[in-house]
């Protein structure tokens, strides 16, 4: 398939959004149920600010991939059947939430604004966090089915790939919440995130790879012969149709270089998992923000080249229809 | 119920992209706006089409046989683009199973594109919305044309009857009837999304020669005679029906 840039960055920029909002709401629990210092604040308004922006940033992307984005109202109307549909709405609900939670913070309510004495600081916020939570995985699910519901592209039928979507963001938003806790807070908390954001990676390369092997050992179930229904053991392409390209060969080909598209895979196996795991490390130990900024950094852009790869690599059998140009 | 389809038979089609030039230019005029082309007489043409005619060789040479194949929107009985949109734009009308898409709700996200295993749907790069086959929907059920004409452009273009139209549920139609008796195949049947449109296999078309029917041997002038050989004797299947 061709990886459009739109979509790369739609869900880069939302996965990290995504993981940013895990790893704030998962230090508050910690923070809340006693396990860590209570973080002055600073941290959370930060990240949920970013965390919004992020996902902001998400949803301008994908309106780059419309052809009508002043349709775009429309696209809301039809998640009882698409997972498209899906996260249209799944997206600015995790939005809201995140934005909720993070004015909660911002303005420090309580629950006693409801009338409900609790007596537990940041209470409030936990709820409105836990709704969060509960959408910002629905929002990797969406994102995640909406390519492994395609069965003809067999290299994203799998569920590897929905929990690929969801580790690979969660990764980057907590390699992104450990940058910014080490900048604004203690070391205390920085440690929890950092060894978070070095379980995810690690685990990310773990499932990543594993859809890699998958891929490699996938046989196609369609061929020229099932295409056009004719039994011969040889069958070639003499002409598509067109003279030249067409939509079905711009949409569905990377048409890059084979070097290129093979060290690919290469390029984002190291910046998206061990070039981040070598930098946390250090950082952990040295309490280094710049090693965990860097991290961030080569990881987010270790992730564009493994979702331009997600996409190269998809095969569709339409591309059986589309093998020669006369 | 109704499904119409169109029956292509692989063995008639001559591959002249007649139906490819009357399908561009009946959509192309029709209310919805013209079908993009783009350099049509340059470098690097590309446009929009609904109906292609591709050509594959199958067998190795010298025993190579060329194949035409006409390819379009197939109207799956079970269309897998249909559900996957999000605006609900792309759709299957129950009355007589045409597979559309509505060009105002459309918002050009290509995701149903993707979910058509034949590659059947194209972006129109100006207008921005997915198009493909409407089996001319706009044509079909015209009472201002002729009942005769009352088919795809394509059908009524195509000089060598290579594609019938008619409802594939009604088991008497002409298509129905073809599909039976001529072994009619969908394409990519295992993907399970039941095409309606269906294709008609080569056929072998044997006729036997016998040597003394190319030789006529009263021929007064004796321009067929092979003098490196013997002269056929004997009566011919010529001679013996001329009285
Ligand atoms: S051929 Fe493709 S576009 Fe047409 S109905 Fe089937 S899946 Fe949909
Ligand atoms: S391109 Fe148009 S018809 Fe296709 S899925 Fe998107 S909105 Fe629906």
């Amino acid at each position: 398939m061709h990886p459009a840039f739109s979509v790369i960055f739609l869900t880069i920029l939302i996965g990290a959004g995504q993981g940013l909002f895990l790893a704030l709401y998962l230090s508050e629990l910690l923070a809340s149920s006693g396990g860590l210092n209570m973080p002055d604040g600073r941290l959370y308004v930060a990240g949920g600010v970013l965390s919004v922006a992020l996902l902001a940033a998400g949803l301008a992307a994908s309106f780059f991939h419309l052809g009508h984005p002043e349709r775009a109202w429309r696209t809301a109307t039809c998640w009882r059947t698409s997972w498209l549909s899906r996260e249209v709405i799944a997206l600015p609900a995790a939005m809201a939430c995140t934005a909720a939670w993070t004015i909660a913070h911002a303005v420090g309510w309580d629950l006693s604004i409801l009338g409900i004495d609790s007596m537990r600081p940041l209470d409030l916020s936990l709820v409105i966090g836990a709704a969060g939570i509960v959408v910002t995985f629905a929002l990797f699910l969406c994102t995640g089915m909406i390519y492994a519901c395609i069965k003809f592209v067999a290299e994203w039928a799998t569920p590897l790939t929905v929990l690929n979507f969801t580790l690979l963001g969660s990764a980057s938003g907590f390699t992104l919440a450990t940058a910014l806790s080490s900048w604004l807070e203690g070391e205390a908390m920085t440690t929890i995130l950092g060894a978070w954001a070095m379980a995810l990676t690690f685990t990310g390369a773990l499932t990543r790879f594993a859809s890699l092997l998958r891929n490699d050992r996938l046989k196609p179930r369609s061929s020229l012969q099932s295409a056009i229904g004719i039994r011969h053991s040889k069958i070639v392409q003499r002409a598509q149709g067109a003279t030249a390209g067409s939509f079905n060969t711009r949409e569905f080909f990377h048409h890059a270089a084979p070097r290129i598209y093979r060290s690919m895979r290469l390029v984002f196996m190291v910046l998206t998992f061990v070039a981040p795991l070598a930098l946390l490390i250090p950082g952990v130990m040295l309490s280094s923000t710049a090693l965990f900024a860097a991290a961030c950094v080569l990881q987010l852009a270790g992730l564009v080249a493994e979702r331009w790869y997600f996409f190269a690599q998809a095969n569709h059998p339409q591309n059986l229809y589309y093998q020669y140009v006369s | 119920m109704t499904q119409l389809a169109l029956v292509i038979d692989l063995n008639v089609c001559v591959g002249c992209h007649a139906c490819v030039t009357s399908c561009k230019e009946w959509n192309t005029s029709g209310v919805a706006g013209y079908l993009s082309d783009d350099n049509p007489y340059d470098a690097d043409p590309t446009g929009t089409f609904f109906n292609r005619v591709q050509t594959f060789e199958v067998g190795e040479f010298p025993d190579t046989e060329t194949v035409h194949f006409p390819k379009s929107c197939l109207h799956c009985e079970d269309p897998p683009c249909v559900p996957v949109c999000p605006t609900g734009a792309s759709y299957k009308r129950p009355e007589d199973g045409i597979v559309l898409v509505d060009y105002d709700k459309c918002i050009g996200c290509k995701y149903c594109s993707w979910a058509c295993p034949y590659g059947a749907r194209e972006l129109d790069e100006h207008q921005k919305v997915m198009k493909k086959c409407t089996l001319c929907v706009d044509r079909i059920y015209d009472e201002s044309i002729p009942a005769a004409e009352r088919r795809p452009a394509c059908v009524n273009a195509c000089p060598t009857s290579a594609r019938l139209f008619g409802d594939i549920h009604d088991p008497e139609s002409e298509v129905s009837r073809a599909i039976r008796e001529q072994g009619g195949y969908p394409l990519m049947p295992e993907w399970g999304t039941r095409p309606a449109n269906h294709y008609l296999p080569r056929r072998r078309t044997n006729i036997t020669v016998h040597e003394d029917e190319l030789v006529r041997a009263d021929n007064p002038l004796k321009k067929e005679r092979d003098d490196e050989h013997e002269p056929v004797r004997g009566h011919t299947l010529d001679d013996v029906t001329t009285w």
